[in-house]
C-alpha cells in the first residue's frame, strides 16, 4: 500500500507539472491579450473563472471545516467500525498515539485549505477586469457589498489558517531544525517545546479553530450570499443559495480530503489509515446525501413553481444544450458512482479514494452550472439580439485560454501541495 | 443661454411666421402701409393662425432646449431628470443606439441604449413593437450597492455613474442590474486585425487613432490606451452627463427621428416629461422589482 501510494505521488507530480506547464499558455493569454480570449461578455459577464474561484474556495472552507474535527471537536480516535469511538476529552491510556496520528489529518485538511484558496485567489485575480486594483477591495472596501465582506472574510481566513498551520507544524518544524534550514526558520525562533508550551499551542489552535469555523462558514456563506442577494437573477434569488453553497463546500472538500488521505495521509496502508478512511468516507456520504437533499430542493420547488425566471435557468441547466454537465457530469460521476462506492464497494480502499477524488473534480459542474444558467437567461426579451458585439450573447462556452488558466491554477495549487509535503511537516511518519 | 430662455424659436417657426406676414404684407401694402417686420409679428398675435399651426410648429427638441436651460439654472438636487420613451411614435430606426456609440465612443461589445425589437401577434394581426432601453437610473438601483469597491453610485442629479478610476472591473454590477443595462470594456477595438495600409493612406492606424480618441464621459477626456480606463470596467449610459452640463440634450434624445424619446426634468411642472409621465398610458420596465426606473414609456 505505501508503495501504491508513493507511485501515485510520482503520477501526481507529473500531472502537476504538465498541468502548470500547458497552463502558463492561459497565464500569458490572459496578461497578453486581457479579456479578449476569453468567452464571458457582457450578458454572461461571469465565465469559468467564477465558477472555478467558488469551486476551489468551496473546497478550501470545507477541507478547513473537516480540520475543526480534530482541532476543535476534539475528534481524535477512530475504531475499527470506522466510527468515532469517543473524543479524546481526558487523556487515556492509549489515546495518546491516536491523537498524534489524527492531528496529521488535522495539519493535511489545513494545509489542503490553504493551496486550494490560493488557487482560488488566483482565478478570481486574473478575472478582474483590474487586476492592479485588487488592493482597493480591501482598503477602500464597501460594507454595503456582500462582495465587500467577503473580501474581509476570507482576508481574515487565510490568516487563521496560517497562523493554525504553523501552530499545528511547529514541534515538528523544532524537531526538525537541526536537519534543516527550511525548519529553523520557519520555527521564527519559537523553539520552546515544552509540556506547558504544547499545552498553550493547543488552547490557541483551538480558539484560532473555533473562530476558523465560523469565519469559513461566514466566508463561504457570503460567497453564496453574493449570489443569493442578486434579485435580477431569479434562479439565484433564493435564501437557499448560501446554504447550499456551504452543504457543497463541505461535500467537496471532504471528498478532496478523503482522496488526499487515501494518497498521502499518514501511515498509507496501516490498519488506522484504513479506519481513519472508512471514517472519512462515511462523513462523504451523508455530506453527499445532504447536497442531493439541498439540490432536490431547490430544483424541485424551481421548476414546479413556474415562475419563468427561474424555470428558465432550470430547464437550461437540466435540458438545454450542455445538459450532460448535469446529468452525466454530476448526477452520474458525482453523485451515483460515488455512492454506489461508498456503500456497496465501502471496504474497498481503492473504492473510497475514488470516490472522493470523483466528487472533488466533478463538483466543478456544480458551481459552473449555478453561475452559467443563472446568467445565461436575457434580463430582457429580445436583449441579446438588439445589438451585436463581442460579450453581447447569453451563449457562453469557455474558451482553450480560459480552460488553461484555470489548469495553469490548479496545477499551481497542486505544486504547492506536493512541494509543501517534501520540505515542510504536513506529514510525517518518521516517528 | 440667455438665448434658449427665450421662447424657443425653430426653422418652421421662422417660415410659417413669414408666410403669415407676407401675406398680411401684400394686404397692408395694397393698403398703402408699410408691413411690420417678421421678427415683431409673432404667431401668437394672429390666434388662427397659431391654432392652425401648432401641431406643426412646436418641435419638443426646442421646448426641451429651454426646459433644459431652465433646469440647470436649478441647485442640482432640485433637478429630476427623467427619459419619455414614446413606443408609439419609435419606429425602429435604432438611430438613438448608433448616436449613443458615437457619442461616447463605445468599442465593440459596449452599448448603452440597444433597442429591443418585439414582434406581437399572429398574422394577420402582427405588429412589431420597438422598447429603446437606456440605463433606467433606477431610483433603488440594485447595481449600485453590489460594488465591492464604492466605485458607482447615484449622483447629486439622480443619475447612476461609474467613476472608471476605481471601478476594479468585477462585473458584479452588470449581474445585478434586472434590465441588462451594463455592459463591460473588454477592450477590443473595431479596427483590430484590418490590414496595415501605406503611409499617407488611411488604414489601421489612422482608424486606430480614431477608435481612441477620448470621448468626454463624465466631463472627462477617457482615452482608450493600453488597457487602461475604461477598458475593464463597467460602463453604462448616464444620460449624457457631459452634454447636459452644457446644455445639451441626450445624444439619443437630438437623434431621435420621430420625436420618440423625450428628456426633462420632472420636478418642472411645466416641462414636457411632467406632462407626458402624467398620462394614463405610461410605463415603466420591472416595475415590480421596486427599481423605481426613471424611464417612462409611453404605450
Amino acid at each position: 500500500m505505501a508503495k501504491y501510494a508513493s507511485r501515485w505521488n510520482r503520477i501526481f507530480w507529473v500531472l502537476a507539472l504538465v498541468a502548470f506547464g500547458v497552463g502558463l499558455y492561459g497565464l500569458y493569454s490572459r496578461i497578453a491579450f486581457g479579456h479578449e480570449r476569453a468567452n464571458y461578455g457582457s450578458y454572461v459577464p461571469w465565465g469559468l473563472w467564477v465558477a472555478a474561484y467558488l469551486y476551489l474556495v468551496g473546497l478550501s472552507a470545507g477541507a478547513f471545516l473537516f480540520s475543526t474535527l480534530v482541532y476543535v471537536f476534539n475528534i481524535r480516535r477512530v475504531s475499527g467500525e470506522g466510527t468515532v469511538a469517543a473524543p479524546a476529552v481526558g487523556m487515556a491510556d492509549g489515546a495518546a498515539f491516536e491523537r498524534e496520528r489524527l492531528e496529521q489529518v488535522g495539519k493535511l485538511a489545513l494545509f489542503t485549505a490553504l493551496v486550494t484558496l490560493v488557487g482560488a485567489l488566483v482565478c478570481i485575480w486574473m478575472d478582474l477586469g483590474h487586476p492592479e486594483r485588487a488592493w482597493k477591495l480591501l482598503f477602500q472596501t464597501s460594507f454595503r457589498s456582500v462582495m465587500g465582506w467577503m473580501i474581509w472574510f476570507y482576508s481574515a481566513y487565510f490568516i487563521v489558517l496560517l497562523v493554525e498551520l504553523w501552530l499545528a507544524m511547529r514541534t515538528d518544524l523544532v524537531a526538525r531544525s537541526d536537519k534543516s534550514a527550511v525548519a529553523r526558520f520557519l520555527t521564527f525562533g519559537r523553539r520552546d517545546v515544552s509540556p506547558t508550551a504544547l499545552a498553550a499551542d493547543r488552547r490557541l489552535l483551538r480558539i484560532l479553530g473555533s473562530v476558523g469555523v465560523v469565519l469559513a462558514i461566514a466566508f463561504h456563506g457570503s460567497v453564496g450570499a453574493i449570489f443569493g442577494v442578486v434579485a435580477a437573477r431569479p434562479y439565484w434569488n433564493s435564501a437557499l443559495t448560501p446554504i447550499i453553497f456551504l452543504a457543497g463546500a463541505l461535500l467537496s472538500g471532504g471528498a478532496l480530503l478523503l482522496f488526499v488521505t487515501g494518497i498521502w495521509g499518514p501511515e498509507t496502508g496501516s490498519a488506522s489509515h484504513r479506519d481513519l478512511m472508512r471514517f472519512l468516507g462515511q462523513i462523504v456520504l451523508g455530506l453527499l446525501a445532504l447536497d442531493v437533499l439541498l439540490e432536490w430542493a431547490e430544483i424541485s420547488i424551481g421548476l414546479w413553481n413556474s415562475s419563468p425566471g427561474e424555470s428558465a435557468s432550470l430547464q437550461l441547466m437540466l435540458f438545454g444544450p450542455y445538459w450532460w454537465v448535469f446529468w452525466v457530469v454530476h448526477i452520474g460521476l458525482g453523485v451515483i458512482v460515488p455512492a454506489f462506492l461508498l456503500t456497496v464497494l465501502r471496504r474497498k480502499m481503492w473504492a473510497v479514494v475514488l470516490a472522493g477524488a470523483l466528487i472533488a473534480v466533478t463538483f466543478l459542474s456544480v458551481r459552473l452550472n449555478i453561475v452559467i444558467p443563472g446568467l445565461a437567461i436575457p434580463e430582457l426579451p429580445g436583449l441579446e439580439a438588439a445589438f451585436h458585439g463581442p460579450g453581447l450573447t447569453t451563449l457562453y462556452v469557455p474558451s482553450l485560454s480560459e480552460w488553461l488558466l484555470f489548469v495553469w491554477a490548479v496545477g499551481l495549487a497542486a505544486l504547492i501541495f506536493l512541494v509543501g509535503r517534501r520540505v515542510l511537516p504536513i506529514i510525517h511518519t518518521e516517528r | 443661454m440667455a438665448e434658449s430662455e427665450k421662447a424657443p424659436t425653430t426653422r418652421r417657426d421662422v417660415l410659417r411666421g413669414l408666410a403669415g406676414t407676407l401675406g398680411a404684407a401684400l394686404a397692408l401694402t395694397a393698403a398703402g402701409k408699410q408691413p411690420a417686420a417678421a421678427e415683431t409679428l409673432p404667431v401668437s398675435t394672429r390666434p388662427q393662425a397659431a391654432a392652425d399651426a401648432a401641431p406643426l410648429t412646436t418641435d419638443p427638441l426646442g421646448r426641451m432646449h429651454s426646459e433644459l436651460a431652465r433646469a440647470l439654472a436649478k441647485p442640482r438636487e432640485q433637478r429630476r431628470w427623467v427619459m419619455v420613451i414614446d413606443l408609439r411614435k419609435c419606429v425602429g430606426c435604432h438611430a438613438c443606439t448608433i448616436a449613443c456609440v458615437a457619442e461616447n465612443k463605445l468599442p465593440p461589445g459596449v452599448v448603452y441604449r440597444p433597442v429591443l425589437e418585439e414582434e406581437i401577434g399572429t398574422y394577420p394581426n402582427v405588429t412589431r413593437r420597438y422598447v429603446p432601453r437606456p440605463c433606467m437610473q433606477c431610483d433603488e438601483p440594485p447595481c449600485t450597492p453590489v460594488c465591492p469597491v464604492k466605485a458607482t453610485w447615484k449622483n447629486e442629479d439622480g443619475i447612476v455613474v461609474v467613476n472608471y478610476d476605481q471601478c476594479i472591473g468585477c462585473r458584479y454590477c452588470l449581474t445585478a442590474c434586472p434590465y441588462g443595462a451594463r455592459t463591460s470594456d473588454f477592450g477590443y477595438t473595431y479596427t483590430a486585425g484590418t490590414p496595415h495600409a501605406m503611409p499617407g493612406i488611411l488604414g489601421q492606424e489612422a482608424a486606430d487613432d480614431y477608435e481612441r480618441v477620448a470621448n468626454f464621459e463624465y466631463g472627462k477626456a477617457w482615452e482608450r490606451t493600453d488597457g487602461g480606463s475604461p477598458i475593464g470596467n463597467a460602463r453604462k449610459c448616464h444620460f449624457c452627463m457631459h452634454r447636459i452640463a452644457e446644455g445639451m440634450l441626450p445624444g439619443c434624445v437630438t437623434t431621435c427621428i420621430g420625436r420618440a424619446t423625450l428628456f426633462g426634468d420632472a420636478n418642472d411642472p411645466d416641462s414636457l416629461v411632467a406632462e407626458m409621465i402624467a398620462k394614463p398610458n405610461v410605463m415603466r420596465l420591472k416595475e415590480e422589482m421596486g427599481t423605481a426606473p426613471r424611464v417612462y414609456y409611453l404605450l
